[in-house]
């Protein structure tokens, strides 16, 4: 199966139109580019954590998806998959069932980072053949903006405001993906819905490995964000040109950067289009340059665990 | 068909590994928890030495054995788990969606109190914190009645007319942990008793694909489904009666609702459930042999409750004891079979007093002596006598 746009653009899509997705949300497009890796003869089935995603697609007696679909809670889709994969390797031991099946998760940073992290790391480290794919939009978005582990430091949130006291949020955010690396499973990457071939080609290797793959993915949600909802995926790509949000993936243990990026923007280029980070332009100078340095010394760090260096 | 039985002697929990063993599920996600831990051992040695099909999690977490028992069941297999105590409260928004999504999954929980103080001893506040989670619960007086409800609970709980989870009740270490003498029928007459699971949806259905726990809100159908739900916990009434029914035939132990003792022809009753109703049944047979006419009845289904069932057994009588091992922390109104039961006989014309022990709570023992002075006070009430204390805290150090 080649990744020519042409002939992805043939795949039958397995999450339809219609769903109630904000328009310009960037969750759907990772949704539809992961899945354009999905191999022509198996059969998926889909688990979503309580959020933006799983509300938007399943307002009973509807449903987006053209494939079997589980939502049981918040926290616990990886568990819930791990269930649903471990049923399906005991059909197919028993011959109850011929078709080849993938389980996928595509859970947002909130139900990933934080109060998902327990189920998710006990997925990966029992080895369930699934793939878990966070959604990242840097916020409890479903609930109205709140701050989670993914959000970055300067960040307004309705949890993590900007006031007389406040910049916003004071931590950085947790880097998950090396989180997810730490289990030494076979696949874990980084993707982004502006770059579509690098995050399909990912896909693709992740519906090969015989064994637990994390996907990381940035999209973009302009409500959340404060940006006009036509710029989602320019938003994204500054973040993989800003080195905000690298490239890569682990395979095996190896790291390998997967876009390169020459000549790395100043971050002030991603900031600065986002309402959420308004605030600190007017008043807070001293914290976009507490976020470059930042970023600046975990690309130095990918760089050389990526063999760059 | 004739049912080979063996006997054996085994404690409680390993009683239910045994069921489990018979019962075959495809899938197993269990988490150790004193005093279930040895089910999870003894199963998993079983899956070890190939003498189950069953796939087994080992997962991180009561919370993610749930999980992963959902949707494991989700496709149309059997799924169990098994726990205890704090295990089922980290599972509680999960109980709710097991039974929401009508999925027909058997956990025995080994009954043991709720922290804080910690404590690892009986009590029946952890299965009762689930009362309302729409989950069938069945009480066992031994390691028999464990072996038979783990086994009757998977044909209650698949029945179309129920498609409910069950849980299976036993008291921690009174008896998952004695060593006690059960019948064990042999594996074929197990496997023919429970079939083969029908389900009405498989997310591994390649040929109809199903979204399954969808959002469904303000304008949508929750209060119907919620409504079906309470259906269907009615309708294991009679399903929990036909199932026990065909078990007695088959194995010589037959089951009900609850089970009576010396009820014809009695003007005062106790209520109880699991491993108290072996202390209490000693005394009712002792006072009865010196003509007092007193009887008594165990329950065996507190989810559904038989209200209708026990009004109709309990009216006229003179008075009635319950004895709850756990209390409902309301204002000292009484443990919840006691809450339960008087409302069930509200309406009755010939409505009898009625009195509360809270007992046991924390393993606490139940001794004959204290039994005999509760079945004192409940023999000693007169027909409208006014009750001034209605409840008890029998054994509590005061
Ligand atoms: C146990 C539990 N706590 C809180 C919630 C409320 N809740 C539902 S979705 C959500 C946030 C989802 O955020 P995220 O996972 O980032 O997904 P997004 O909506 O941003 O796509 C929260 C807090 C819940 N459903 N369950
Ligand atoms: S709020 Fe954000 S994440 Fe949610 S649907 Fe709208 S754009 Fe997407
Ligand atoms: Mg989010």
């Amino acid at each position: 199966m080649s990744t020519k746009l042409k002939d992805l653009a043939k795949k039958p899509q397995i999450l339809s139109g219609g769903h109630r997705l904000c328009a310009g949300c960037g969750a759907p497009i990772a949704v539809r580019q992961v899945l354009m890796g999905v191999p022509d003869d198996v059969k998926i089935v889909v688990a979503c954590p309580t959020g933006c995603l799983e509300v938007s697609t399943t307002i009973y007696p509807y449903t987006s998806w053209n494939c079997s679909y589980i939502h049981c809670a918040f926290e616990n889709a990886a568990a819930t998959l791990s269930g649903v994969e471990t049923a399906y390797r005991s059909c197919k031991e028993q011959g109850k069932i011929k078709e080849e099946y993938r389980f996928i998760a595509f859970g947002g940073d909130g139900g990933t980072y934080d109060i998902g992290l327990q189920s998710l790391s006990g997925a990966l480290e029992r080895g369930h053949r699934l793939i878990y794919v966070c959604y990242n939009n840097e916020a409890y978005m479903n609930t109205g903006i709140q701050r989670s582990g993914a959000t970055i430091k300067g960040t307004w949130t309705t949890t993590s405001p900007f006031g007389n006291n406040s910049y916003g949020k004071k931590e950085n955010q947790k880097n998950l993906t090396a989180i997810a690396a730490a289990h030494n499973i076979p696949y874990v990457a980084q993707g982004s819905i502006s770059h579509w071939k690098d995050l399909v080609r990912k896909a693709k290797k992740a519906f090969a490995t015989d064994g637990p793959v994390f996907l990381n993915v940035l999209t973009p949600c302009h409500r959340g964000w404060r940006f006009p909802m036509e710029k989602t995926v320019e938003i994204a790509k500054l973040a993989v040109q800003t080195c905000m949000w690298p490239l890569y993936e682990v395979e095996n243990g190896k790291w390998n950067l997967t876009v390169k990026v020459r000549d790395k923007k100043p971050i002030e280029e991603y900031l600065k289009p986002q309402g959420r980070f308004a605030h600190l332009f007017k008043k807070s100078p001293e914290v976009l340059a507490a976020i470059q340095e930042n970023i600046d010394r975990e690309w130095e760090k990918l760089l050389h665990l990526c063999g760059e260096k | 068909m004739n049912s080979l039985t063996k006997t054996a002697a085994l404690v409680g929990t390993d009683a239910v590994a045994e069921a489990m063993r018979q019962i075959n599920p495809d899938v197993v996600a269990a988490y150790p928890i004193t005093p279930q831990t040895a089910i999870v051992e003894t199963f998993s040695q079983m899956v070890a030495d190939g003498l189950v099909k069953t796939h087994m999690i080992a997962v991180e977490s009561e919370h993610s054995a749930m999980s992963a028992t959902i949707g494991a069941a989700s496709c149309g297999i059997r799924a169990m788990t098994c726990t205890s105590s704090q295990g089922l409260a980290l599972m509680w928004e999960l109980l709710y969606i097991a039974s929401g999504l009508r999925l027909p999954i058997v956990m025995p929980n080994v009954n043991r109190s709720l922290s804080a103080p910690i404590n690892i001893h009986c009590d029946h506040g952890d299965s009762m914190g689930a009362r309302d989670s729409g989950w069938i619960q069945l009480f066992s007086e031994n390691a028999q009645e464990a072996y038979d409800n783990t086994i009757q609970a998977i044909r209650i709980a698949e029945h179309p007319d129920v498609q409910l989870p069950v849980m299976v009740l036993m008291d921690g270490f009174i008896i998952s942990h004695s060593i006690d003498r059960l019948d064990i029928q042999d594996d074929a007459s197990v496997q023919n008793f429970i079939g083969t699971r029908n389900p009405t949806y498989s997310l591994l259905d390649a040929q109809s694909p199903v979204s399954v726990g969808t959002f469904d809100s303000l304008y949508g159908y929750f209060f119907e489904f919620k409504r079906q739900q309470e259906e269907g916990m009615s309708n294991a009434l009679k399903v929990i009666q036909e199932v026990g029914k065909e078990f007695g035939s088959l194995f010589g132990r037959p089951y009900g609702l609850f089970e009576t003792v010396g009820m014809e022809d009695a003007e005062y009753a106790v209520v109880a459930t699991s491993s108290a109703a072996g202390t209490i049944r000693t005394e009712v047979e002792r006072l009865r042999s010196k003509g007092i006419p007193i009887g008594m009845v165990k329950l065996r289904s507190f989810r559904p409750f038989p209200a209708v069932q026990l009004a109709k057994l309990l009216s006229g009588l003179k008075a009635v004891a319950v004895f709850d091992r756990s209390n409902t922390f309301a204002g000292n109104i009484g443990g919840p079979i006691f809450i339960e039961l008087r409302s069930s006989l509200y309406e009755l014309e010939k409505r009898p007093r009625i009195i509360n022990y809270v007992f046991g709570l924390g393993g606490r023992d139940l001794s004959v002596e204290l039994v005999k002075k509760a079945v004192s006070r409940l023999i000693d009430i007169k027909p409208n006598e006014i009750i001034q204390q209605n409840v008890y805290y029998l054994g509590l150090r005061e």
